[in-house]
């Protein structure tokens, strides 16, 4: 049987290992798609929540509602992180980022 | 209603109004308005003379209990006071026709003498203390702006700044007593408060404060020991100027004052004894600075300080009448010598010093003869007025040993420095070129000479002087001190005559009286350490606590922080996430398990 329990430590695990990969990651896009799985992370504390919190013999589909919002903003986040980077790389011609330790380039 | 008080007011303003504003340009038409005008007021002041007494004022700031009127108090005083001011005032606008006739600022001259005219018009009407102390302020103001009258030389503005500083010290004690009686009694109406004043009684000590706080005026206006600094140095303005507002009429205003207030001294004689004192010693210490001055207006000026001491002393001996006396018979012989040592200078091409002079009698000898009159009546000669009205206050010290030692010195000292003034000013040689060729003033110079030597040689007799003045009877017998006062003038004066008749150069020399015993010299450089100190002082905490503390203080703490907090900035991405998240660790531990 699977319980809530479970579903939350998965969901730290993945907010764990993507902070650790945002932390420890050199290259940008790297670190950006951690923190893509951070996010996910939160999103299935989400769904977990919502699906064990029943009330009527029905889950709480609000939270389902919230996670796809989430979902959405963060597609359009990808965009916006990936055009900066697209431009950054432009300007620097690199995307690790010890390189990009000043506000003036 | 009675309007002439009104009119003797207001007419020497509408002057002033006219003469600096509409016919500033017209010199001539100027100087006749301000003359009219004065007349004006002189006439009113007859009438006002032979009148009633009377009283009436009408409300000008009314906060509950607080009133100020505008009104006019007249008594024997009043009509003595405005007969003085407007006749002295009037014989003097006359001659200043004459005296300033060449000069550029004639209609700024006139527009100064009507303010002053008004001013203290307004000071011997006033039937409170709120109202004279406004004319007060107003005739330092005047004062001023006439012995500032020739702004484009060094000396006459730098005497003008001294004189109103002096004043306003002693004005600032002024006003303080007012605010203590109004505070104790709740009116600034002089009858109001003489009925008040003695019945009140609050403390002694309060009284005696009030009292001597109010005395402070008296002591800038009438220039008395420590503040008659500035009156010497007043002489800088015309000569007509130091005739009518410093020897006959302004620096009267703080005897009149006290003679008007002097219920508020009666109780109290602590204060009439420091009254007393400070009139003596201002005699004594200006009548020795007088003997050994070179400059006939300085040495007249000197006199004036001597006489005002006179009068002071006079109301601290519990006479004010005697003082008005001296006050009325002083402004007319006053006015004479100033205008008569001012028709000698005008004539000697502006020449004061009186070593230069000398060999007067054939060229001026209208000059000459007023002159005599003027300084006969000033040493107490018999039967001029000065005679009588020194006689009055010397009769008044009577058991008072050292006072009337005090006066008869002074007595001495007068008889002594006049002579040595007339002796070397006028007999003798001409001692300078100007002298040898000097003649006789015209004649709207010299009208008002006689009429004041006329003045000045019958004010004092006693069937005259009833008729202007009651005064009291006294204990004892008048014979003794008039034997006393007899022989100190004619010791001063023989002793003056002898001394200088024919001398060249002064042959005596005691810095000490040259040099107005450093008094001036001592205030110069108080002012300066205390300055000097103030200066130190301020810039120690310019620089050190606003400076240093204050503003290096925030900019230095400001600058430390941001040095500090630079060393966070490393610009490392993932720096930053890792403080991050080890601050929401800690804010997450500290909300779970923290508040146990």
């Amino acid at each position: 049987m699977v319980t809530l329990n479970d579903y939350l430590m998965a969901s730290g695990l993945l907010f764990a290992i993507g902070f650790a990969g945002v932390l420890l990651r050199r290259n940008v896009i790297i670190i950006f798609m951690a923190l893509e799985l951070m996010l996910n992370a939160a999103n299935l504390s989400l769904i977990g929540f919502s699906r064990f919190n029943v009330q009527n013999g029905l889950p709480d589909y609000n939270a389902q509602v919230l996670v796809f919002f989430v979902i959405t903003v963060a597609a359009a986040e990808v965009t916006v992180g990936l055009a900066i980077i697209v431009a950054l790389f432009r300007a620097r011609q690199t995307t690790h980022v010890e390189d990009i330790s000043t506000l003036k380039f | 209603m009675n309007f002439s008080p009104w009119i003797v007011l207001f007419s020497p303003f509408a002057a002033v109004i006219i003469t600096a504003l509409v016919t500033q340009k017209l010199r001539k038409l100027s100087s006749y308005i301000s003359v009219a005008a004065v007349a004006i007021s002189f006439i009113f002041s007859l009438a006002i003379f032979f009148g009633p007494d009377g009283s009436e004022g009408f409300n000008w700031i009314d906060l509950g209990t607080f009133r100020i009127e505008i009104g006019y108090l007249i008594n024997d005083l009043t009509k003595l006071m405005l007969l003085v001011v407007a006749g002295v005032g009037f014989l003097i606008h006359v001659y200043s026709i004459g005296y300033m006739g060449e000069d550029r600022g004639r209609a700024r001259y006139f527009s100064g003498l009507s303010l002053f005219m008004f001013s203290m018009l307004g000071i011997v009407l006033a039937n409170n203390f709120i109202m004279m102390f406004i004319f007060w302020e107003l005739v330092g103001v005047s004062s001023y702006i006439l012995i500032g009258h020739w702004f484009d030389r060094d000396a006459p503005p730098a005497a003008g700044n001294k004189a109103f500083l002096a004043n306003r010290i002693g004005d600032f004690g002024f006003m303080l007593g007012i605010l203590l009686i109004w505070s104790a009694s709740g009116t600034v109406t002089f009858e109001q408060l003489a009925q008040r004043w003695p019945a009140l009684g609050p403390s002694p000590g309060f009284m005696t404060g009030a009292a001597l706080l109010v005395f402070c005026g008296a002591i800038g206006k009438s220039a008395q020991f420590p503040l008659h600094v500035w009156l010497p140095d007043a002489m800088e303005g015309p000569t007509p100027v130091s005739a009518l507002i410093h020897a006959a009429t302004m620096v009267a205003a703080g005897v009149f004052m006290l003679a008007r207030t002097f219920f508020l001294f009666q109780s109290s004689p602590m204060a009439l004894t420091l009254i007393l004192w400070i009139g003596l010693i201002t005699s004594l210490l200006a009548a020795l600075m007088a003997t050994q001055q070179d400059d006939i207006k300085r040495v007249l000026a000197y006199s004036t300080l001597s006489q005002l001491g006179l009068m002071v002393a006079a109301m601290g001996l519990s006479n004010p009448q005697a003082g008005i006396f001296h006050l009325f018979t002083h402004a007319s012989f006053k006015a004479l010598l100033f205008l008569g040592a001012g028709s000698v200078i005008h004539r000697l091409h502006h020449e004061q010093n009186i070593w230069r002079m000398g060999g007067l009698q054939k060229k001026m000898p209208i000059t000459f003869w007023t002159f005599l009159v003027g300084t006969l009546a000033l040493i107490a000669c018999p039967p001029f007025a000065g005679f009588w009205s020194k006689d009055e206050i010397l009769a008044s010290a009577g058991a008072n040993i050292p006072a009337f030692l005090a006066i008869a010195i002074v007595t001495f000292l007068t008889a002594f420095y006049m002579s040595r003034l007339f002796v070397v000013a006028f007999l003798g040689h001409p001692r300078s070129d100007h002298a040898s060729h000097a003649h006789e003033s015209p004649l709207v110079m010299t009208a008002p000479l006689v009429i004041l030597s006329i003045a000045a040689c019958i004010a004092g007799f006693p069937f005259i002087a009833s008729a202007f003045i009651k005064l009291p009877e006294l204990e004892g017998s008048p014979i003794g001190s008039m034997v006393i006062s007899i022989i100190a003038f004619l010791a001063g004066a023989t002793s003056g005559f002898y001394l200088y008749k024919g001398k060249d150069k002064d042959p005596i020399d005691v810095p000490l009286f040259e040099y107005r015993f450093y008094i001036d010299e001592f205030y110069n450089s108080l002012i300066k350490w205390t300055q000097d100190l103030l200066a130190n002082v301020s810039g120690f905490v310019d620089r050190w606590i606003i400076d240093g503390g204050m503003v290096r203080g925030l900019s230095g703490i400001t600058w430390g922080f941001g040095f500090a907090l630079r060393f966070l900035q490393i610009g490392n991405l993932q720096a930053y996430a890792f403080l991050f998240g080890a601050g929401v660790v800690l804010l997450l531990y500290y909300i779970l398990f923290g508040t146990k």
